[in-house]
């Protein structure tokens, strides 16, 4: 009995036993449903692991000039990849000796590539670029010799080249990617190219295509295996859109050719279209300085010139528009009912705006109507004409409403703010909003006399280069203008819809034809008339830029022919003083050069023209 | 004739069925794990899976010879199977060549076999013969002394072989013991001494003082903690007096308390190392006046383990950083997630947690997985085979994997307990004990629970020598089984 009992007992056990049992199982279970379900870790892991995720770049979209000739094209270089897991038993020596490198080099680039802090992305398992951008010759003498270096192979990248070493600042230039650009875009990952200015970066997007892939699988030991699948998740790359851009190679050259050794900026627009046929920053520098490995070594030597090779003066540098400006008043004047084109103003050297205070005038004929006073530049016809609108304004309103029609006016011609050109880093100038005279002056406690030097472009009115381009251009249209763009056409895609867009400025089309004459008067028989060209009549209006800093800079916009106009121009030359000297017979020489194909230079003054402007150095 | 038909009948199908399931997911896995990309055979003999299709066949053989036997021989040649086997292991040092520092494999013309996995056979047989001898108890010394020598025979000769993982599955016989009357206290004891030793080392290495030079082991002050509490619950359980209990713990949790507000306070001269020092030497001093006053001779058992416990933890210290080698040292360290150690000791753990990891809930398919195929898992076919399931057949395959297992558990627990006969039973435990230890070990270092001990996975794992003795293990309970109403015409 006492047998059975303690039998039974034993017996039990077994439940005890299932128990164990049991919950062993009912951990290990915890432990399955945590690395396989609730840890997605190890998922990221293996793929790192297995698959060789072999990056194929794309090649980047060429540029071609609005004649569809080939602008930039790429290179194939290659980068020495280098997967630091994978390098045990690795022959440095004979290595070293194939890149033609010493040891200590080896030992600092392999220090370099793990140091986290420069490297931040690094990691044992993916590839690092232990040499970078090697040429193809360079490639081809170690290209035999790779096999033997278990981890390292050669990734095959794109870089720039260019037909001609013009049109820096319009192409702009390509560079890789910082920090802060591959958290902005998740397209990007180290090491990758991207366009850092200009057209590069404005059309980055078209430019760059689609990276593809290939996918390797590869064992523990980092061997390949094979293709993953058969290729079937492989991705090829694709290229990236060419574009058309709307520069003439042979305008943008023989301008660049014409600045050499001066500051300045020549912008050059199809008024019918806004299409940028010539965009000249001087001094400019050989695009191929920033390609390839001395990009960053180029880029700090130009950084560093006085010159400032780097600023892109055409849409950031600002100026005072002088005489130029004086188109726009004009304009105004005229819609505003102030004067009409027969209205006459005189000028006995000058404008007296309080008893004693003159801004003066230089020599011309007296008592001129609007034609003349923009053939002579006078600087009295302006000051009346603002004393007129602001003083006592024909509509009866006050000071401030009449200085705001006149600025929404000039607003509408594209000044004072930015024009929304293709471009990266354009600036807009400056024209002021009447609260900020209120704030300087006290409310109603300004006047004509007060701003009067804005009657003639200069205090406070600063614009750019394109601006003033534009300006030229929307003149040419009698009243309208296309924002201005470098791109012409894009592969399989249509620019913009604002670059086709007709922007109408707040002056009537009638107001136009006084000042066109005017101009035309400036360049046959005026301030401009060293530009004149036989056989093309060419409108245009001369400034100077007061400069306080130093020689007042020459600035002339045109465009010709009068009737159906091809070519709107604007030229700064910096530190040149009077518009006359240097800008118009730059602005002139480009003219006929877009529009005959070459300039004549079987007529001597054209010929000497063109030797004095190609071989007058104002900067060393 | 009819004899035939009545044995064929009486054998356990399920427990039948459950062994085949089980060996041909194995080929399936072997297969996928072994897979090659650029020439895939289905029957290539020269290939791993090709020969496990041969081991496999030779093992259905074995296991018809084993059923064709007749049951009683298995109860009459314990004895001597087990001395030769004994005498095998002896052999085996001196005639094995060494692979791997180990030198536990013999070669016998094209066929090589591990001598320790007969022994766990061998040493099963033997157990269920002495054990069901007449009159037999568990509970005089004489006896406990020959079951240990038993057992523990075969371990030692098999450590001297340097095949510390087989010789640890012998440890398996204490869940045998446990069913056959061994006190339950043992088990207790031998949990709470796994226990401790786990959690000493998790602890001790960890220095977690803002100010460095004062020393704390809190390996030392959790082991003792629990080591109280322990002794609180055997006084209620053994002289239940539940107040003794509360005011024991309740005393020692006040010294505690006490040098917690002091620390409170910035006086942290006074560790908590002292403070359990303290504790545990007043628990000591208080459990033998209380055996002096209430002449209780328990309160000696309690003060034993006591001592037992300040004594584990030095030789835990000991034995941890003075007998262990360095790459076990790493193993175990690399479980309690004191080191991490990617490429060393940790990578294989590593490793096959990222294959297993990465199947989800439902795997990546048949022959899809690339961690286990691309060698990034370690004895991808052998060891780690349940990896190739866990990334292939993802959450859902590794579960349906671990409740055949279960099933088959279970089911010999059910089996062996209808057993008319002592020798049957305790064999049948034997086997269900075997093959529930080569499993929680090895899924459990799998998926990183437990430290990397090589043993393979029953049926799964790739290799003849272990297919064979776990089917003839399990076969040869199969046959008793079938067997189990002729005793009763003896």
């Amino acid at each position: 009995m006492k047998d059975s009992i303690k039998n039974q007992e034993l017996r039990n056990r077994q439940y005890i036993i299932i128990l164990i049992v049991l919950s062993v199982a009912f951990i290990y279970i915890i432990q399955l449903f945590y690395i396989q379900i609730a840890d997605s870790s190890y998922k990221e892991n293996a793929d790192s692991n297995a698959f060789l995720k072999k990056v194929i770049y794309p090649s980047r979209g060429l540029l071609y000039d609005r004649n569809e000739q080939l602008y930039v094209s790429n290179q194939p270089v290659y980068d020495l990849m280098i997967i630091m897991r994978e390098i045990q038993g690795f022959d440095t020596l004979s290595f070293c000796k194939m890149l033609n490198i010493n040891q200590e080099e080896f030992n600092n680039r392999i220090e370099e590539i793990k140091d986290k802090r420069k490297n931040r992305g690094y990691s044992r398992f993916t590839p690092q670029i232990f040499m970078s951008q090697l040429s193809v010759a360079e490639y081809g003498k170690i290209q035999e010799q790779l096999y033997k270096f278990r981890g390292v192979y050669a990734q095959q990248r794109v870089l720039r080249k260019y037909t001609t070493p013009h049109g820096a600042h319009a192409i702009g230039s390509v560079g890789e990617v910082n920090q802060q650009q591959i958290d902005a875009d998740s397209y990007y990952s180290r090491g990758d190219y991207k366009g850092q200015s200009g057209v590069e970066k404005e059309y980055e997007t078209y430019l760059r295509g689609e990276k593809g892939v290939e996918i390797l699988l590869r064992d523990a030991h980092g061997r390949i295996q094979g293709v993953y699948k058969n290729g079937e998740r492989n991705k090829a790359p694709i290229a990236g859109k060419n574009l058309t851009m709307a520069i003439d190679m042979g305008l943008q050259e023989y301008g660049e050719q014409l600045m050499i050794k001066k500051l300045g900026s020549i912008v050059a627009i199809e008024p019918s279209t806004g299409e940028i046929l010539a965009l000249i920053s001087s001094p400019s520098y050989d695009p191929h300085l920033l390609v390839g490995r001395e990009r960053s070594k180029n880029y700090n030597a130009l950084l560093k010139d006085p010159f400032k090779p780097l600023f892109d003066r055409p849409l950031m540098a600002m100026y005072p528009p002088g005489s130029t400006f004086k188109l726009v008043n004009g304009l105004i004047y005229q819609q505003e009912g102030v004067i009409t084109e027969d209205t006459r103003f005189s000028c006995s050297m000058g404008y007296y705006y309080s008893r004693t205070r003159k801004l003066g005038c230089h020599p011309h004929p007296n008592n001129l109507d609007l034609r003349e006073s923009v053939q002579h530049s006078c600087n009295a016809y302006y000051c009346h004409g603002l004393k007129g609108l602001l003083d006592s304004p024909p509509s009866g309103i006050s000071t401030t409403e009449s200085y705001n029609h006149w600025r929404n006016h000039v607003l509408s011609m594209g000044f004072g703010k930015k024009l929304g050109v293709d471009f990266p880093n354009e600036k807009g100038g400056l024209i002021l909003e009447s609260n900020r005279y209120d704030r300087i002056y006290g409310k109603n406690k300004w006047k004509s006399s007060t701003i009067i030097s804005i009657a003639i472009g200069q205090g406070e009115v600063l614009a750019t280069p394109i601006q003033t381009a534009n300006l030229a251009a929307l003149i040419a249209n009698r009243g309208y203008f296309y924002t201005p763009h470098i791109i012409k056409k894009i592969e399989g895609d249509s620019i913009d819809k604002r670059f086709r867009e007709k922007h109408q400025t707040t002056i009537e089309q009638k107001y136009f034809d006084p000042i066109i004459d005017g101009m035309l008067m400036a360049v046959e028989q005026g301030t401009g008339r060293v530009g004149r060209i036989e056989g093309i009549e060419i409108c245009g209006k001369t400034g100077t830029a007061q400069n306080p800093h130093g020689k007042d800079h020459s600035i002339f916009m045109a465009f010709a022919p009068k009737e159906n106009p091809k070519i709107a121009i604007a030229v700064y030359v910096e530190n040149s003083g009077f518009g006359a000297t240097w800008a118009v017979p730059i602005a002139s020489l480009m003219i006929e050069k877009y529009l005959t194909g070459t300039v004549d230079t079987t007529k001597l003054n054209r010929k000497n023209l063109q030797k004095r402007m190609l071989e007058t150095f104002l900067i060393e | 004739m009819s004899r035939k038909v009545s044995l064929f009948r009486s054998l356990d199908w399920i427990t039948i069925l459950l062994y085949v399931t089980l060996v041909t997911i194995g080929w399936f896995a072997i297969y996928s794990s072994t897979y090659d990309f650029e020439n895939p055979t289905i029957l290539n003999f020269s290939a791993r899976h090709g020969s496990q299709l041969i081991w496999i066949g030779f093992a259905f053989l074995l296991a018809l010879i084993t059923i064709l036997i007749d049951s009683k021989m298995y109860n009459n040649l314990a004895y001597i199977i087990y001395f030769l086997i004994i005498l095998l292991l002896i052999a085996t040092i001196f005639l094995a060549p060494e692979i791997k520092g180990s030198r536990s494999w013999l070669k016998i013309g094209p066929i090589t076999m591990q001598p320790a996995e007969l022994a766990k056979y061998a040493t099963a047989l033997c157990l269920g013969k002495f054990m069901s001898s007449y009159n037999f108890t568990l509970n005089s010394i004489k006896n406990m002394f020959l079951v240990g020598f038993i057992i523990l025979t075969p371990m030692l000769i098999i450590i001297l072989q340097q095949e510390t993982g087989s010789a640890l599955v012998f440890t398996a016989f204490f869940l045998v013991l446990f069913r056959e009357g061994m006190n339950g206290i043992f088990m207790v004891l031998a949990f709470l001494g796994a226990l401790f030793f786990v959690l000493f080392l998790r602890y001790d290495y960890i220095s977690s003082s803002s100010n460095s030079y004062i020393l704390e082991s809190f390996g030392f002050v959790i082991v003792f903690i629990l080591s109280v509490i322990s002794v609180g619950i055997m006084i209620a359980y053994y002289l239940k007096d539940n107040r003794q209990m509360l005011q024991f713990i309740g005393g020692n949790a006040i010294l505690y308390l006490l040098t917690g507000i002091l620390h409170l306070f910035g006086i942290e001269a006074i560790t908590y190392t002292i403070t359990a020092s303290i504790s545990i030497s007043l628990s000591i001093l208080y459990l033998f006046i209380m055996a002096l006053l209430q002449k209780q001779k328990k309160y000696f058992l309690f003060i034993i383990f006591l001592i037992g416990s300040i004594a584990l933890c030095n030789v835990t210290d000991y034995f941890f950083n003075n007998v262990l080698q360095p790459h076990q040292q790493m193993r175990i360290k690399v479980v309690l997630g004191l080191e991490d150690d990617p490429l060393g000791a940790g990578y294989n753990v590593r490793q096959s947690k990222i294959g297993i990891g990465s199947g989800g809930l439902l795997g990546k398919g048949f022959l899809n997985g690339t961690q286990t195929k691309l060698n990034y898992v370690p004895e991808q076919d052998t060891d780690f085979i349940f990896c190739t399931i866990g990334e292939e057949q993802g959450f859902v395959g590794s579960i349906v994997v671990l409740f055949l297992y279960i099933a088959l558990i279970i089911r010999l627990v059910i089996l062996a307990e209808r057993q008319r006969s002592s020798f049957s039973r305790i064999f049948g435990y034997s086997v269900l004990s075997i093959i529930f230890f080569h499993v929680a070990i090895n899924i459990g270092m799998v998926i990183g629970l437990v430290p990397v001990i090589g043993i393979p996975l029953v049926f799964l794992s790739y290799g003849g020598s272990s297919l064979w003795s776990f089917t003839i293990l399990l076969f040869t309970f199969i046959r008793l089984d079938a067997n189990r109403m002729e005793i009763l015409h003896q």
